[in-house]
C-alpha cells in the first residue's frame, strides 16, 4: 500500500466501530483520506461503506439507537470533541445523498441557505455572489441563471442534484461527502456530475460511496473495498481494478460470486 | 487466482472461448515452427509449402482472438484477472502470429535452398537450435495453460542457451563464408533462418512474461543479463 504523505491526509479514521441496537455493523475501519483527491467506497449492499461515510460527518448521531465508537480526525482534530458542534461540522464536512433533495424552495435561495445560517455573507451582493459561484462550480449557473427564483424542485433529476451539489459546496466545505449521487441520474447526467467532481477535488477531499464500479474506476484516485462491516482492501484505483492483493475484492469487482 | 464462476455466466463463455482460441493457436504456430525446420533438413518440398499455407489460418486466429478480447473490453468491461486475460491474450496471440511468419519465412528459404546442393556443416547446428527453440515455445505455452508464473521465469531464462546457440551457429556459418565464397548465398539463407529461430525464441519470452503478468498482476523482474546481445 501506498504511504499516504502525512501532510495530505485530511480525515484519519482510526478503529471505528458503529452498531445499531447495539449489532455490530462496522468492525474497526482504520483508514487515511487524503486531501484535494477522490476517494471511493466500494462493496456490496450492506457492507457498511454508506456507515461509514456517514461516520465523517458525525451524520449517525441523528440516528437513534447508532453508536459510533473510535476515532475520527479532521485535520487531526478529533470530530467526537465537546467542542466540536456538529452543525459546524457538516458545514466543513458537506453531503450530497442518492435522491437529490432540494427544499422546496427557489433555486437561489436552495444555495443560499447555508450561507445565510452561518453567516458567510455580510450582505446581499456577497450572497449573490456565493450563489453564483457555487452554481457555476456546480456546472449549472448558464442553466438557470434566468430562473433563479424559480423552485429548485421543478429542476430536472440531473439539475437537481448539481443545484445540491451547489448547496454543499456554497458554505466552503473542506470535505464533500457523496452517498451514490448518480444513481438516480441518467448517463449524461452522471457523466456531468463525474466531471464536477473531478474539478471540485482541486479544492476539496471529495469521498463518493458508489454501486458502480465504473464509477470509481473512472473519478478516484483510491478505492476502498468494504465487505460485511470490514475494510478489506484500501490502495490506489489502479492497482484495486488491475491486482487487487485481497481475493474477496478480487471477486467482488470482478462480479463473481464472493 | 480465483476460480469462481463469474455472475454473469455468459462472461465466462466468452473467458474461456479466448483461452481456447490461445490454445489453438498456440497448438498450430508449434507445429508450424517444427515442422518449418523438419521441412529444411528432410529437404521437404512439400512440408515447406504446407507451412506457407498454414500461415493464413494463423493469421485468421490472430484476428480473431483481437476481435473477442475488444468485444470483452467493449461489453464486458474486465477488471483484475480477467483484464489481465484479456491483455495477455492480446499480446500472446500478437507472439504467436509473429513466431507464425518466422516460420514461414523459414519455410520460403527452404524452397530456394532445396535448389542448391545442402549444407552439411549448419545441418546439425541448426537441428540442435531448432530442438531448443521448440520445447521453449512449447514450454511457455504450457505456463500458459496452466498459469505458471514459476514456471514462465524458467522458460525466460532458457531463452539464453538458444541466444548462445545462436551465436555459435553465427559464427560457424560465418567461417564457411570464408572458407567457401560460392556458399555465400546458401549460407546467408541458413543465417536468417537460424535468426528465425532465435527470434521464435525471444517470442517464447514474450509469452512467458505475460504468463507471468497474468497470474501476478506484475512484469517478471529484470534479472536476466543483459550483457550479451544476438548478433
Amino acid at each position: 500500500m501506498n504511504e499516504a504523505d502525512e501532510a495530505s491526509i485530511k480525515i484519519r479514521a482510526a478503529d471505528v466501530r458503529v452498531y445499531y441496537s447495539g449489532k455490530r455493523a462496522l468492525h474497526g475501519v482504520s483508514i487515511d483520506i487524503n486531501d484535494k483527491s477522490i476517494t471511493a467506497l466500494i462493496g456490496p449492499s450492506g457492507c457498511g461503506k454508506s456507515t461509514f461515510l456517514r461516520c465523517l460527518n458525525r451524520m449517525n448521531d441523528t440516528i437513534e439507537n447508532c453508536r459510533v465508537e473510535g476515532r475520527v480526525e479532521l485535520d487531526g482534530q478529533d470530530i467526537h470533541q465537546r467542542s466540536i458542534d456538529p452543525v459546524q461540522l457538516r458545514a466543513r464536512v458537506g453531503m450530497v445523498f442518492q435522491k437529490p433533495n432540494p427544499f422546496p424552495k427557489s433555486i437561489f435561495d436552495n444555495v443560499a441557505y447555508g450561507p445565510r445560517i452561518h453567516g458567510l455573507a455580510a450582505n446581499k451582493g456577497e450572497l449573490s455572489e456565493i450563489v453564483e459561484s457555487s452554481l457555476r462550480r456546480a456546472a449549472l449557473w448558464e442553466e438557470v441563471k434566468d430562473r433563479l427564483k424559480e423552485s429548485g424542485t421543478g429542476l430536472s433529476g440531473g439539475q437537481q442534484q448539481r443545484l445540491c451539489i451547489a448547496r454543499a459546496i456554497a458554505t466552503r466545505p473542506e470535505v464533500l461527502l457523496m452517498d451514490e449521487p448518480c444513481s438516480a441520474l441518467d448517463p449524461v447526467a452522471t457523466s456531468q456530475i463525474e466531471d464536477l467532481m473531478n474539478s471540485l477535488r482541486t479544492s476539496f477531499s471529495v469521498v463518493i460511496v458508489t454501486h458502480s464500479m465504473q464509477q470509481a474506476a473512472r473519478v478516484s484516485q483510491r478505492t476502498a473495498f468494504f465487505h460485511l462491516g470490514h475494510l478489506v482492501e484500501y490502495n490506489d484505483t489502479g492497482s484495486i481494478f488491475t491486482n487487487p492483493v485481497d481475493e474477496r475484492t478480487e471477486s467482488y469487482i470482478t462480479g463473481r460470486i464472493g | 487466482m480465483i476460480d469462481g464462476k463469474h455472475i454473469h455466466s455468459a462472461f465466462d463463455a466468452e473467458l474461456e472461448n479466448i483461452d481456447t482460441l490461445v490454445m489453438k493457436m498456440g497448438g498450430l504456430v508449434e507445429q508450424a515452427v517444427q515442422q518449418s525446420t523438419k521441412a529444411l533438413l528432410d529437404r521437404d518440398a512439400e512440408l515447406a509449402a504446407k507451412v506457407i499455407g498454414g500461415d493464413q489460418l494463423i493469421d485468421a486466429l490472430d484476428e480473431q482472438i483481437n476481435m473477442a478480447a475488444i468485444n470483452i473490453i467493449a461489453l464486458r468491461q474486465p477488471q483484475a484477472q480477467d483484464l489481465r486475460m484479456v491483455v495477455a491474450a492480446m499480446k500472446i496471440a500478437s507472439s504467436l502470429e509473429r513466431s507464425g511468419d518466422l516460420a514461414k519465412n523459414t519455410a520460403k528459404r527452404t524452397n530456394a535452398l532445396l535448389k542448391a546442393p545442402s549444407l552439411e556443416p549448419g545441418a546439425s547446428s541448426v537441428r540442435r537450435l531448432a530442438r531448443a527453440t521448440c520445447s521453449l515455445l512449447t514450454d511457455a505455452l504450457n505456463m500458459f495453460i496452466r498459469r505458471d508464473s514459476e514456471g514462465a521465469l524458467g522458460v525466460i531464462a532458457g531463452d539464453e542457451e538458444v541466444d548462445q546457440m545462436y551465436n555459435a551457429l553465427f559464427r560457424e556459418i560465418l567461417t564457411h563464408m570464408i572458407e567457401d565464397a560460392r556458399s555465400i548465398s546458401e549460407a546467408m539463407h541458413y543465417l536468417f533462418i537460424a535468426k528465425n529461430l532465435e527470434r521464435v525464441g525471444d517470442h517464447a519470452t514474450n509469452i512467458s512474461e505475460q504468463v507471468h503478468y497474468l497470474v501476478t498482476g506484475e512484469a517478471p523482474a529484470e534479472d536476466r543479463p543483459k550483457g550479451e546481445f544476438t548478433l
